[in-house]
């Protein structure tokens, strides 16, 4: 009943513009879904195991009446900050709140719905849980970037955040939920997982610097390269992930077949080998392109300069313009460290481990809960490099004034 | 002294500089004037070889620049550009130190050299040490590229266009500043601009250059009164030249000397740094015949007159 409150606002607003100005439209946009998640959409799914599709549950059948009461109200109040208030430290304390708010009613309902010693049973979060968390987490961005933090408390956000999330997990207050009950049965598969991951995200990257970097800078130094080289660059990006670890497959098994030590340092048709090969052509052209684009960046006279001062070619690359491009370099390097995080997933096909392994186990097994252990960190891994290396960049580009 | 023995520099069928051969004397500022595309900017790089000549050779003070590597020869040549070049990633103390600390100083020894260029430029150290270029304004970014190119002590300093970025007002104060600083730190100084005036204001020789050749080498006045051909006289502006050869000279020189009674002046009085075209603007403006010189102090040096400066705009 009190959640009609929710509704309110909408109707009054869309008959009468004057009332529309003091509306904040992204947090109208938000209350709605939120609205919606939280009305219309079930907030969490009960399975009788795994793999059985869920019956829908609604906040009010899965809480006890003054927990869904309270968990309505918190809402409600959340709405009316995100539609009124415009201070972006108040809206961001609501939406931390909320999510608070949600994520406790998630972990209260799944110990409530699980019979005591209980397996079998799976407690999923719901379409409504999900839209509730993404609008909430969308307001709590939103009320950051308003904030217009410096790169520091970016990285220091990012680090509570994670740190809350991992003591939360850490004290077993989401034991009884699905994606944990997944994680229970997997840990060290998922430890493994994990590591396999980064492994082949950062070291692709490495690799990928290490030959795009003086790639970049010839293709600078020297103009009739630069079509030429970004155009098969180009055309390596368009061959779809899983075509392109298909075509490694047969030289890299053949190369295995045929060298001895190919096969001895690990290299096979399947597995990590093509994997890392993929993603480390896939990283080649966005540092290639930044790393000219930067480069290009330098003013003509600065160069010109160094060289008039006595500089020598190798200092004044080094110490002018790689100085000068190393923010363009890295928003390149950015760009390829999350495209990987995201690809690494796909590499499970081929063999290549990673939190791909249970996507496609999951999908496999249709067990959605095993897709979003696969996907949870791998979104979480990705957000946390592109706010890193945002931060990063930031820093170094930082232009006086 | 730099003795440039006909210098060369051809790119495949087209030659930027034919054959340049020229003296440039130790302590005094040369100036090369010539439209765009006329190689003056291509023979001023070949002096501290950041363009290679094809033929001919460069001796500063009896030494071939061949004779060491080009970025050593360059470290002991002061270099000033067009809109500065400055480095935008370091403080201005960090720019003014680049050659010295390519050179190995301590850090002593730069910090006071560059406390004293600032001062010498005009800019309280204090202050400005430890802004970023993008802090600075046009003017100041000038100074500071001038004082980053007398941070060694470079006995030479090339200048190409060092102030074609700045607008007419804070130009000229620019222009007087250089002259300051070569007073002050006896740098031979080579200019290139393609503007005549600045040429006659800094130059104690200009050299015009015309398609690669030099068209004529020496002092402004006699550029003026006996040009070597019709380019430079065109150059040199024909139908002002009287003017010109009159902005050459100062009052300190050309004054007269006293007359009994010229103690309490009650006309004009104009410094002995005045140029004679002043002078003549300033009586003809005034409708006045006489103008006392005096010097920083005040004391009258001289007088001049309208009859005196009018026989000085005549060549001979």
């Amino acid at each position: 009943m009190s959640a009609r409150g929710l509704l309110l606002p909408r109707p009054a607003s869309a008959q009468d513009r004057p009332a529309l100005a003091g509306v904040d439209r992204l947090g109208a946009l938000l209350t709605l879904a939120g609205a919606a998640g939280l009305l219309l959409l079930p907030f969490v799914a009960f399975k009788a195991n795994r793999i059985l599709p869920g019956d829908p549950r609604g906040l009010a059948q899965v809480l006890p009446m003054w927990a869904a009461l309270g968990c309505r109200v918190t809402l409600a109040a959340v709405a009316g900050v995100a539609l009124l208030v415009r201070n972006a430290l108040v809206r961001l304390a609501a939406a931390l709140a909320g999510i608070v708010a949600v994520a406790t009613a998630l972990a209260a309902a799944a110990n409530t719905l699980t019979p005591p010693h209980d397996v079998i049973v799976r407690i999923a979060p719901g379409a409504g849980f999900w839209l509730l968390l993404a609008a909430l987490g969308l307001l709590a961005t939103d009320a950051i970037t308003r904030m217009r933090p410096g790169p520091g408390t970016r990285v220091l956000l990012l680090a509570a955040f994670l740190g809350v999330t991992a003591i939360a997990l850490a004290h077993g207050a989401f034991d009884n939920v699905s994606v944990m009950r997944e994680y229970a049965v997997n840990a060290s598969a998922f430890a493994a997982a994990a590591r396999q991951h980064i492994l082949l995200s950062l070291g692709s990257l490495g690799g990928a610097v290490i030959v795009a970097l003086p790639l970049g800078i010839l293709c600078h130094r020297v103009p009739r390269l630069r079509p030429g080289v970004l155009s098969a660059l180009n055309i390596i990006q368009t061959v779809p992930s899983i075509a392109l670890f298909g075509i490694l497959m047969a030289p890299l098994g053949a190369l295995a077949a045929h060298v001895p030590l190919a096969a001895a340092v690990g290299i096979r048709g399947i597995g990590a080998a093509p994997a890392a090969l993929a993603l480390f052509l896939y990283s080649l052209l966005p540092i290639v392109a930044n790393t000219v684009a930067g480069l290009k960046r330098v003013s003509p006279a600065t160069v010109e300069a160094a060289l008039g001062m006595g500089m020598t070619r190798w200092q004044t690359l080094l110490s002018v313009e790689l100085v000068l491009a190393l923010p363009v370099v890295l928003t390149g390097i950015r760009i390829v460290l999350v495209q990987n995080i995201g690809l690494v997933t796909v590499a499970a096909l081929i063999g290549g481990g990673g939190f791909g392994t249970f996507v496609f186990g999951g999908i496999g097994q249709a067990a959605t809960d095993l897709v979003l252990l696969g996907a949870i960190p791998t979104v979480v891994l990705a957000f946390s490099a592109a706010v890193l290396l945002d931060a990063l960049i930031e820093r170094l580009d930082r232009v006086p004034q | 002294m730099i003795v440039i023995e006909s210098l060369t520099k051809r790119y495949g069928a087209t030659t930027a500089v034919d054959a340049v051969s020229m003296v440039i004397e130790r302590n005094s500022i040369t100036v090369i004037v010539g439209t765009s595309g006329s190689g003056k900017s291509t023979l001023l790089r070949m002096i501290n070889r950041l363009i290679e000549p094809t033929s001919g050779r460069v001796l500063i003070d009896g030494r071939d620049t061949e004779s060491e590597p080009g970025h050593l020869l360059r470290r002991r040549i002061g270099y000033v550009i067009q809109g500065h070049g400055l480095f935008p990633h370091r403080t201005v103390a960090e720019n003014i130190g680049t050659v010295p600390r390519l050179l190995g100083w301590d850090e002593d020894r730069i910090r006071a050299r560059t406390a004293r260029l600032l001062e010498a430029l005009q800019l309280d150290p204090t202050l400005y040490a430890q802004k970023y270029p993008s802090q600075l304004s046009g003017g100041q970014q000038q100074r500071v590229g001038v004082a980053r190119a007398l941070a060694a002590e470079p006995a030479v300093l090339l200048m190409d266009e060092p102030f074609g970025a700045l607008d007419p007002i804070i130009r000229e104060k620019a222009q007087d500043d250089l002259l300051d600083i070569q007073r002050k730190f006896g740098t031979t100084i080579v200019l290139v601009t393609h503007d005549i005036d600045e040429a006659f204001r800094l130059g104690d020789r200009v050299a015009v250059m015309s398609e690669g050749r030099l068209m004529q080498y020496d002092r402004p006045e006699v550029l003026v009164t006996r040009p070597a051909d019709p380019l430079v006289a065109r150059m040199t502006g024909s139908a002002e030249r009287a003017m010109r050869l009159l902005s050459l000279t100062t009052a300190g020189e050309a004054a007269l000397p006293l007359m009994a009674g010229d103690g309490a002046p009650d006309g004009l009085v104009v410094p002995t740094s005045a140029s004679l075209r002043e002078v003549l603007s300033e009586l003809l403006w005034r409708g006045s015949d006489r103008a006392i010189v005096a010097d920083d102090s005040g004391t009258p040096r001289g007088h001049l007159t309208v009859a005196a400066i009018l026989a000085r705009a005549r060549p001979g």
